[in-house]
C-alpha cells in the first residue's frame, strides 16, 4: 500500500495558481479518475491536498489533472507548484498541517474544523477507508494535543482581536463592563461588535454627528451619547474605544485625573486606534490607566506571532514522536492498536470518544 | 526519621520550581499535572512531618522556631489547596512553591531546631492561639504571592510587553479581588488569634502583644485603604509584600524572643 499526498499550498503557489484547482474535483472524481484504493480532499483558501492510498504508485500530473478546473490546461505546466509527500513524509505533514503549523498565520485552529470536514465528507462518501480513517484520527489527537502542550496557539495576532483579547485579560468577563465608543467609523463598529460578541452588553456610541452615532448604537445595541457628554462618561466607563479624525488629542492626562480619583479602585482600558491619536500618550503613565493605540495593539499581535514561532520546535518534537508510533502501528497491521493510541492520556478520552 | 519527611516534602517543592523554571527559560509556561502532584505530594509530606513531630510532642509543634516556619510552610501549602482551584488560580501553585522551598529550606539549615529541655504541659487556648495565628499569616503569604502576580501582570500590561507566562495569569481583575479576599480572610484569622491569646491563662509579653497589634493594624490599614479608595490596587498589591515581609521578620522575633525566656 502506498500511502501518500499531492498538492499545493500557499507556501508553493500563488492565489492565482491555486485558484486553478480548488474546487475541480470531488473526492468522488478522485477515485473515479484514478487506481487510489481511498481518497480524501482538502481544499481551503491556502491549499489544496489529496490525501490517498493506493496499491500501485499514481503520478502527480495524473492527481493534478483531477483536480484542475480548466479543460483545456496542460496539467504539465502546473506540476512544478505540487508538492508531494509519501509514507512517513505524508504522515508528518498531514500532522502538521492539522496542527497549524503550515498555516500562513502559524497556530491559527481553522485548519484544524476544515480537516475535520473533509475527513467527515470522504467518510460519508466511503472515499476514506481504514487506512485513511487511522490516519486522521490519529492527526486531530495530535493537533489537540499539539495545542494543549505548547503555546502554538496562544494570543491573537491581528490588531482587532488583541484589543478584545486584552480587555478579557484586564476584567475577565466582559458582560460587566462599560463601553464607550468614541467615533462612528468602520474601525470601531468592527471592535465594538467583537467586545458584544465576548459579551459586553452596555454600550455606549457618541460622536460628532449625533446622527452617525444613533445609527451606529441602532446596529450594535447600543445608546448614543451627545458629543459634548462623552468626557463626563470616563468616570463610569471601564473600556474607551476611540477612533475619531480629531487633529489634536481628545482626551489628555489633565481632562482623565478628576475623573480617575472617583474611580482609583477599577483599571480603565483604553483603545485609541485613531490615527493622528486622540489619546494624549503621557495617559498612559497614569495609575490604573491602560492605554494601547495602533502602534502597540500591532506590536502585541507580533509579540503573540512570534511566542506562536518559538513553540515550533516543541510541537514538531509532539509530531515527531507521532509518526513514529503511527508508522510502528501501521507496520504491526491496521487491526493492532499502537501503545500511544492505546494509553491516551484522560483529556483525550472523550475526544477520541467523540472522533470516533 | 521526621526530618527526612521534611527533607523530601521540600524535594517536591523543589522539583515544582525547577520545572517552573525551565519552562520560563524557554519562554513556554503550562500549569501542567506535574505542578499540581509535585506540590499535592510536598503538602502530605508536610503533614505526616507536622503529624509525627505533634505525636511526639504530644500537642501542636509549634514548640520552637524551626517547627514555627514548618507550620507557616504548611499553612500557606493549606492556603492554596483552598484557594486555588475555588479561584481558577493554577498559577499560583509556581508562586508558591518558591516561598515554601525557602522557608523549609532555611528550618532544615539554620540550627534552630531546639528542643526544651523542661516538658511545657499543653494549654488548648495557647495552641489554638498559635496555631490559627501561623494559618492567618498562610493567607498573608498567599495574598502577597497574589500580589506579585498582579504586579507582574500589571508591569507587562503598563509596558505592552507581553510573555508566555501572561496568558496563564488571572485577570487583573480577578487576581485583585483575590488579594482582597485573601487579606479579609487573613485579617479575620488575625484576630482570633489574638484574641485568643488573652484566654491562655498566662502573662502576655508586652513586646509579643506590640508586634502582634503592629501587623494587625498594618493590614488593617491596607484593607481600610482599599475600600475607602485611598489605595490604587498596584499599591495594594504591592503593600500586601511589604505586610508580609513585616510580618514574617515580626514572627521570628517574636518566637525568637519567647524562646529565650525561660518557660513558666
Amino acid at each position: 500500500m502506498n500511502l501518500f499526498c499531492i498538492g499545493l499550498s500557499h507556501h508553493t503557489a500563488d492565489v492565482a495558481t491555486r485558484e486553478q484547482f480548488a474546487g475541480g474535483a470531488t473526492t468522488e472524481s478522485i477515485l473515479c479518475q484514478t487506481s487510489c484504493a481511498e481518497a480524501l480532499l482538502l481544499t481551503t483558501c491556502n491549499r489544496v491536498e489529496v490525501y490517498a492510498v493506493s496499491d500501485t504508485r499514481i503520478s502527480t500530473d495524473e492527481i493534478a489533472r483531477c483536480l484542475m478546473r480548466k479543460i483545456d490546461g496542460d496539467p504539465h505546466n502546473y506540476a512544478p507548484p505540487f508538492y508531494r509527500y509519501e509514507a512517513d513524509k505524508c504522515v508528518q505533514h498531514l500532522f502538521r498541517v492539522a496542527s497549524g503549523l503550515d498555516s500562513m498565520v502559524v497556530g491559527e485552529s481553522e485548519i484544524f474544523g476544515q480537516a475535520k470536514r473533509a475527513y467527515e465528507l470522504a467518510r460519508q462518501s466511503g472515499a476514506a477507508g481504514p487506512y485513511l480513517h487511522r490516519l486522521f484520527q490519529r492527526a486531530f489527537r495530535v493537533a489537540k494535543q499539539v495545542r494543549t502542550h505548547t503555546d502554538i496557539a496562544r494570543g491573537t495576532v491581528s490588531v482587532g482581536s488583541v484589543a478584545v483579547d486584552l480587555a478579557q485579560r484586564i476584567f475577565g468577563k466582559l458582560s460587566e463592563c462599560k463601553v464607550l465608543v468614541l467615533g462612528a467609523g468602520e474601525t470601531s463598529e468592527r471592535t465594538a461588535r467583537a467586545l458584544i460578541s465576548r459579551g459586553v452588553s452596555d454600550l455606549r456610541v457618541s460622536n460628532r454627528s449625533i446622527d452617525r452615532a444613533c445609527q451606529l448604537a441602532q446596529t450594535v445595541g447600543g445608546r448614543a451619547i451627545p458629543f459634548d457628554e462623552w468626557a463626563a462618561q470616563c468616570s463610569e466607563i471601564d473600556i474607551l474605544l476611540t477612533s475619531t479624525a480629531s487633529e489634536t488629542p481628545l482626551l489628555t492626562r489633565a481632562k482623565l485625573a478628576p475623573m480617575l480619583r472617583e474611580r482609583l479602585d477599577r483599571p480603565l482600558f483604553i483603545i485609541d486606534i485613531a490615527v493622528p491619536r486622540d489619546v494624549d500618550p503621557s495617559v498612559n503613565e497614569m495609575e490604573g490607566v491602560y492605554l494601547y493605540d495602533i502602534d502597540s495593539l500591532r506590536s502585541v499581535a507580533e509579540q503573540s506571532l512570534a511566542l506562536r514561532r518559538q513553540q515550533v520546535a516543541a510541537a514538531e518534537a509532539i509530531i515527531a514522536e507521532h509518526v513514529a508510533d503511527f508508522l510502528d502501528s501501521i507496520s504491526r497491521g491496521l487491526n493492532r492498536p499502537s501503545q500511544m493510541a492505546d494509553h491516551p492520556s484522560p483529556g483525550e478520552t472523550s475526544l477520541r470518544t467523540s472522533e470516533l | 526519621m521526621d526530618r527526612y519527611l521534611l527533607i523530601v516534602s521540600t524535594i517536591c517543592y523543589l522539583a515544582a520550581v525547577v520545572h517552573t523554571a525551565g519552562e520560563l527559560r524557554v519562554g513556554v509556561f503550562r500549569p501542567m499535572r506535574f505542578n499540581f502532584f509535585a506540590v499535592g505530594l510536598g503538602f502530605v509530606f508536610q503533614t505526616a512531618f507536622l503529624s509525627l513531630r505533634g505525636h511526639a510532642l504530644g500537642r501542636c509543634p509549634l514548640t520552637n522556631l524551626f517547627e514555627v516556619f514548618v507550620f507557616l510552610a504548611w499553612s500557606v501549602s493549606l492556603m492554596y489547596m483552598l484557594v486555588g482551584p475555588l479561584y481558577r488560580l493554577s498559577l499560583m501553585g509556581a508562586f508558591t512553591a518558591p516561598l515554601v522551598v525557602l522557608l523549609q529550606s532555611f528550618a532544615l539549615i539554620a540550627p534552630i531546631d531546639v528542643r526544651h529541655s523542661v516538658n511545657i504541659p499543653a494549654n488548648p487556648w495557647v495552641e489554638f492561639h498559635a496555631s490559627i495565628s501561623t494559618v492567618a499569616y498562610g493567607a498573608f503569604a498567599l495574598a502577597c504571592i497574589a500580589g506579585v502576580m498582579y504586579l507582574v501582570q500589571e508591569r507587562q500590561l503598563k509596558t505592552h510587553q507581553l510573555h508566555s507566562i501572561f496568558y496563564h495569569l488571572p485577570p487583573l481583575t480577578d487576581l485583585f479581588a483575590t488579594v482582597t479576599r485573601l487579606l479579609w480572610w487573613g485579617l479575620g484569622l488575625y484576630t482570633l488569634g489574638i484574641v485568643s491569646g488573652f484566654f491562655t491563662g498566662r502573662p502576655l509579653p508586652r513586646v509579643q502583644v506590640v508586634a502582634a497589634l503592629g501587623v494587625w493594624l498594618l493590614y488593617a490599614t491596607i484593607l481600610q485603604g482599599r475600600h475607602l479608595r485611598w489605595l490604587a490596587p498596584k499599591w495594594v498589591a504591592a503593600l500586601c509584600i511589604v505586610g508580609f515581609s513585616v510580618a514574617l521578620a515580626l514572627l521570628w522575633g517574636i518566637t525568637f524572643t519567647a524562646e529565650m525566656r525561660p518557660p513558666p
